[in-house]
């Protein structure tokens, strides 16, 4: 709890920061303030979980270690935003404080334990987005990636509160462990409590960007500043996943036989629908933008086979998925102030004129890719093997031939970067410090995840 | 209270259910076809307090106060996102002087 406390505090702080004008401050106060909160979720790592505040959240393992997920993942965007915001806008606090208070939201979804507290940590993580995707205030793209994102948002959880009102009318209560008292002790389960199921995998769906509610995922990727398309796809997706996987597997985990085939659908749907367009592009952004709807594919793996590495795989996937995301979009960062484009093209002779960053970023793409020796592989690995357990043969087929698509536009990157040259007289491509660090870090933890991965899937 | 309850529970508990369904089916097919954004918001808070007029059937019938107060927090938050909705409709007709869907469509969808 001291997490969340802390970190609405630190956001309502930073705006008093930028309304006395104390700029350089901004930055720091921020890292610093996640640091505490991070601090916070270390201390309470091993006690005895007990749902808090009467059975609102709960902070077991489970919502520890994704909290502290999305917080480091916070960190190394915020390294990152050195000079970005402020090349935008003169009023760089908010922006600050709308990235801590969509993180606080995060946090929510990641630990709740009743369904008062997921739909207001999704409201609070979604609206302070719909503002960061629209932050280019006279640029159209920024525009329409904030009015698609809000409208689709919106509609979304429509859907998800017709889901919770059907599951309170089945059930009379809000609170999770109620519900999944409700499953295990009811013979005949009410019509509603089908329905509200349906219509909160619909809801959870769209947030994660599964197809078929995938359509505003790519338009509002693209569109959103490079910096706020980091967080969209790191943080705010490791936290709908957490939220989506402790529904199901906590609560609906014994009414498998019913919303099993409906997943099956998403799952494959999703990874056909992702692939193929990824394929497709020429532009770099769009082409992350769709793989990340293929990587929403992967990770529903685990929520189709639950059980107890379902969580850990989960985690694996997402750091390993999240950590090559930032170090992807961070790269175009730099390769568009340069290039003043984000096609592939724009990468050619990467490989010659800066080493360094060519090497982190095909990394990076070969992690996304799941070759083995980065992180991704271990998490496709886990995923694959929970599947396997299922039983699912086809789904794993299925999954195979889609990861050999996923090969091939990764490797398209490289290939651009390594074999072919620039134009001539193209600037290169510069690398501040800051960018440095974070994707060394990311490089690191990438390998080590890669080659070491016991030391996290011991976490649950 | 206890007036308004039983003025709840004059009317079957299915009734409610299908009259909420109606009008959230409105609101989403609203949400779906027309593209103008303005409607679009209406419609998206019709889904909405569909959902709070049928929260309060329940919680009605149930004699349990938490799903009214669950209405509560609904309301806040859709206020919440309509003030940031209507924000952002604003910054779009500043920029493209429409407030129709199309104007915008530099991205493809």
């Amino acid at each position: 709890m001291g997490a969340i406390i802390t970190l609405s505090l630190l956001g309502i702080l930073l705006l008093y920061l930028g309304l006395y004008k104390a700029k350089n401050a901004l930055l720091p106060v921020t890292l610093l303030g996640l640091l505490v909160a991070l601090g916070f979720e270390v201390s309470e790592w091993g006690k005895e979980a007990a749902p808090v505040y009467h059975g609102m959240v709960l902070f077991d393992h489970f919502a520890l270690s994704f909290s502290m997920l999305c917080i480091l993942l916070t960190a190394l965007t915020l390294f990152l935003s050195k000079a970005y915001f402020s090349a935008i806008s003169n009023n760089v606090a908010e922006y600050y404080c709308l990235i801590v208070f969509s993180l606080t939201g995060a946090l929510l979804v990641s630990s709740y334990h009743n369904f008062a507290m997921l739909f207001i940590g999704i409201e609070i993580m979604s609206v302070a987005l719909y503002i960061l995707a629209g932050i280019r205030k006279k640029d159209l793209y920024s525009n329409e990636a904030s009015l698609k994102y809000f409208i689709m948002g919106a509609f979304s959880t429509g859907f998800l509160l017709f889901g919770i009102t059907l599951l309170y009318g089945a059930t009379g209560t809000f609170d999770l462990a109620g519900v999944r008292q409700y499953v295990i002790d009811t013979q005949q389960i009410s019509p509603l409590f089908y329905g509200g199921i349906l219509l909160l995998l619909i809801g959870l769906c769209f947030k994660v960007g599964a197809a078929p509610f995938h359509f505003w995922t790519a338009d509002v990727y693209d569109g959103s500043p490079i910096l706020v398309t980091i967080f969209m796809s790191t943080v705010v997706k490791v936290a709908s996943f957490a939220g989506f996987l402790r529904l199901f597997d906590y609560v609906f985990g014994a009414l498998n036989e019913f919303w099993t085939p409906v997943l099956l659908v998403v799952i494959v749907i999703t990874l056909f629908v992702g692939n193929i367009s990824a394929m497709m592009q020429t532009s770099f952004k769009r082409m992350l933008a769709y793989s990340s709807i293929a990587h929403a594919g992967y990770m529903l793996f685990a929520i189709l086979s639950l059980g107890p590495n379902a969580a850990s795989s989960v985690f694996v996937y997402a750091l390993a998925y999240s950590l090559s995301s930032i170090v992807g979009f961070g790269a175009l960062i730099l390769v568009k102030k340069s290039q003043g484009s984000d096609q592939f093209l724009a990468f050619n002779g990467l490989g010659k004129s800066n080493p360094l960053l060519a090497a982190i970023v095909a990394l990076a793409m070969f992690s996304l890719a799941g070759i083995p020796l980065t992180a991704g592989f271990i998490g496709k690995f886990m995923m694959f093997t929970g599947v396997m357990g299922d039983y699912h043969v086809v789904l794993l087929a299925l999954a195979a031939i889609n990861a050999i698509i996923g090969v091939f536009y990764y490797l398209r990157v490289i290939v651009h970067m390594y074999f072919k040259t620039a134009e001539e007289g193209a600037e290169t491509v510069v690398m501040p410090l800051n960018f440095k660090a974070v994707f060394i870090i990311a490089a690191i933890l990438t390998l080590a995840v890669g080659i070491y991965p016991d030391c996290l899937i011991g976490l649950f | 209270m206890d007036h308004i309850i039983q003025h709840i529970q004059g009317i079957p508990l299915n009734h409610y259910l299908i009259f909420c369904s109606i009008i959230f089916a409105i609101g989403v097919v609203g949400v779906l076809i027309r593209r103008n954004v303005i409607i679009i918001m209406m419609s998206i808070e019709l889904m909405l307090n569909s959902v709070n007029l049928l929260l309060a059937a329940f919680s009605a019938y149930r004699g349990d106060a938490s799903g009214q107060v669950f209405v509560f927090f609904v309301m806040a938050l859709a206020a919440a996102e309509v003030a940031v909705g209507l924000a952002i409709v604003i910054m779009v007709y500043r920029n493209t002087k429409s407030v129709d869907l199309e104007s915008l469509s530099k991205l493809r969808w």
